[in-house]
């Protein structure tokens, strides 16, 4: 039990949890909007990007959410009007389910159950759900071609996904996501044990298809078939204007934050630096701050890819997860499985 | 109540909490933003023209064969999570029993390949 929580009931404990859960799912999100949507992106376009609202542009997400607020709300005549108006729900409710698995030092996690990553992977799916639901009530030919393709893409890459983090499953020996971050810590890479054992140095081929999953899971160019402009106007997000449309937009660029910290949980080593004993009470106080850190860097490479790449074509966006991430997924767990039980 | 049960209150709690974000941003949106539906602004988006036709259309069946692919891949993932954690105890037999199981799914997958369902034409 927590050293800060450990004289406090659960309902104090929960409230302090649901406080930091909305700081942890909204803050991450705003910044990785400012910070890669609007900077970075403008910067390496040869732009400023917003420079009014506040010291270079710094307050320009609460202006957009001002805007927002007052700009009226459509609900297309043809729509199915109640799961037109739980979609948005269904999308929310997944983020805020994913960000409860990751802990950001040894005392501070949401939930410490031992079917950690497991959960993790199975509710970041229910948001397939959402989107099915959001392009189906639309009733428009544009958001039903959006959400077939999204959910299409979705599953197909939900299995390399979820294959790669089997790999990291092998090695540290547990489901448990603070004992995956222990594991690391502690581990040591053939009897060198100075940096512990961040997996992304073993794991690397399993990193390199989360990644690659995790792009296309969030819908993000080169994989963002399901929303592409050129032809598609918005894909499923076509019918939904105002807040609705907000409440996708901050599910999905939450989520990209909430994956990057996954993905710098499972292979950088989560909150724990080389140097100090992971069990030391300092990491309570800097474990989020260098979990910040890494899951601001996977993010990085993230919207970098974003940025950079064309989109796929539909079929070669399917072949890629059929025909290669998932052999190549079965074989790296073979090989780590091999490995495991010969040394 | 259990240390256990008390992880899975909080996972409700969190799916509540998204509810309320949402619905507060909602409620509070309802308050400030205008109410003018004309018609044609009630008109599905299509272009700029008229819609034409069913909304809800029959689509590609390629989506229907990816989606049974998924179900088998996923249900065969449940099977592997709980093996990969274990590993270390099954040792030599955990890895031979896995080799086979992963051979047959690889087989799965590579007779799809071979019927040309993984082509999209």
């Amino acid at each position: 039990m927590s050293v800060v929580l450990a004289d406090l009931a659960y309902w104090q404990e929960t409230t302090i949890r649901l406080v930091v859960g909305l700081i942890a799912v909204l803050l991450p999100a705003g910044t990785l909007v400012y910070l890669f949507l609007f900077k970075m992106m403008s910067f390496m376009q040869s732009r400023l990007g917003p420079m009014e609202a506040g010291p270079y542009g710094s307050l320009q997400l609460l202006a957009e959410v001002g805007k927002f607020l007052q700009k009226e709300d459509i609900v297309p005549q043809a729509a199915d009007r109640l799961i037109f108006k739980l979609a948005p729900f269904v999308v929310l409710i997944s983020t805020f389910l994913l960000i409860l698995v990751i802990p950001a030092g040894p005392d501070l996690w949401f939930i410490d159950v031992d079917t950690g990553i497991f959960l993790g992977l199975a509710v970041s799916s229910i948001s397939v759900i959402g989107i099915l639901m959001a392009g189906w009530a639309s009733s428009s030919k544009y958001s039903l071609l959006g959400a077939l393709r999204a959910t299409g893409q979705l599953i197909a890459y939900e299995l390399p996904m979820v294959l790669a983090v089997v790999g990291v499953i092998i090695q540290a020996g547990t489901l448990n996501v603070q004992e995956i971050v222990m594991a690391q810590a502690t581990g040591e890479i053939f009897g060198f044990g100075g940096i512990g054992n961040p997996y992304v140095i073993t794991q690397f081929v399993g990193f390199l298809i989360f990644l690659i999953a995790v792009q296309a899971e969030l819908t993000q160019p080169p994989f963002d078939m399901p929303v592409a402009e050129s032809e598609l106007v918005t894909g499923y997000l076509t019918e939904y204007s105002g807040l609705r449309f907000l409440m996708f937009f901050i599910g999905e660029f939450a989520t990209a934050a909430i994956f990057s910290a996954l993905a710098a949980t499972l292979f950088l080593g989560g909150w724990y630096v080389p140097g100090l004993e992971a069990t030391d009470n300092l990491f309570n106080v800097i474990g989020p701050i260098i979990l910040l850190g890494k899951m601001l860097l996977v993010a990085f490479f993230i919207f970098w890819f974003r940025f950079t790449y064309p989109r796929f074509r539909e079929d070669q966006l399917q072949q890629l997860a059929w025909k290669v991430l998932i052999p190549l997924s079965l074989v790296n767990i073979v090989i780590t499985g091999v490995l495991k039980v010969v040394f | 109540m259990s240390e256990f049960l008390r992880s899975w209150l909080t996972l409700v709690l969190f799916g509540g909490l998204a509810v309320v974000l949402v619905g507060t941003f909602l409620g509070l949106g309802s308050l400030i933003r205008p109410r003018k539906a004309t018609p044609e602004k009630i008109i599905n988006y299509e272009s700029g023209v008229d819609p034409q036709g069913d909304m809800w259309s029959q689509s590609n069946i390629r989506y229907y064969v990816f989606a049974l692919m998924f179900v088998l891949f996923d249900v065969e993932a449940v099977f592997i999570f709980p093996w990969a954690a274990r590993l270390e105890i099954y040792g030599v037999f955990g890895l031979v029993e896995m080799a086979i199981f992963i051979f047959i799914l690889a087989l799965g997958l590579f007779y799809a390949w071979r019927k040309g369902l993984l082509r999209w034409v």
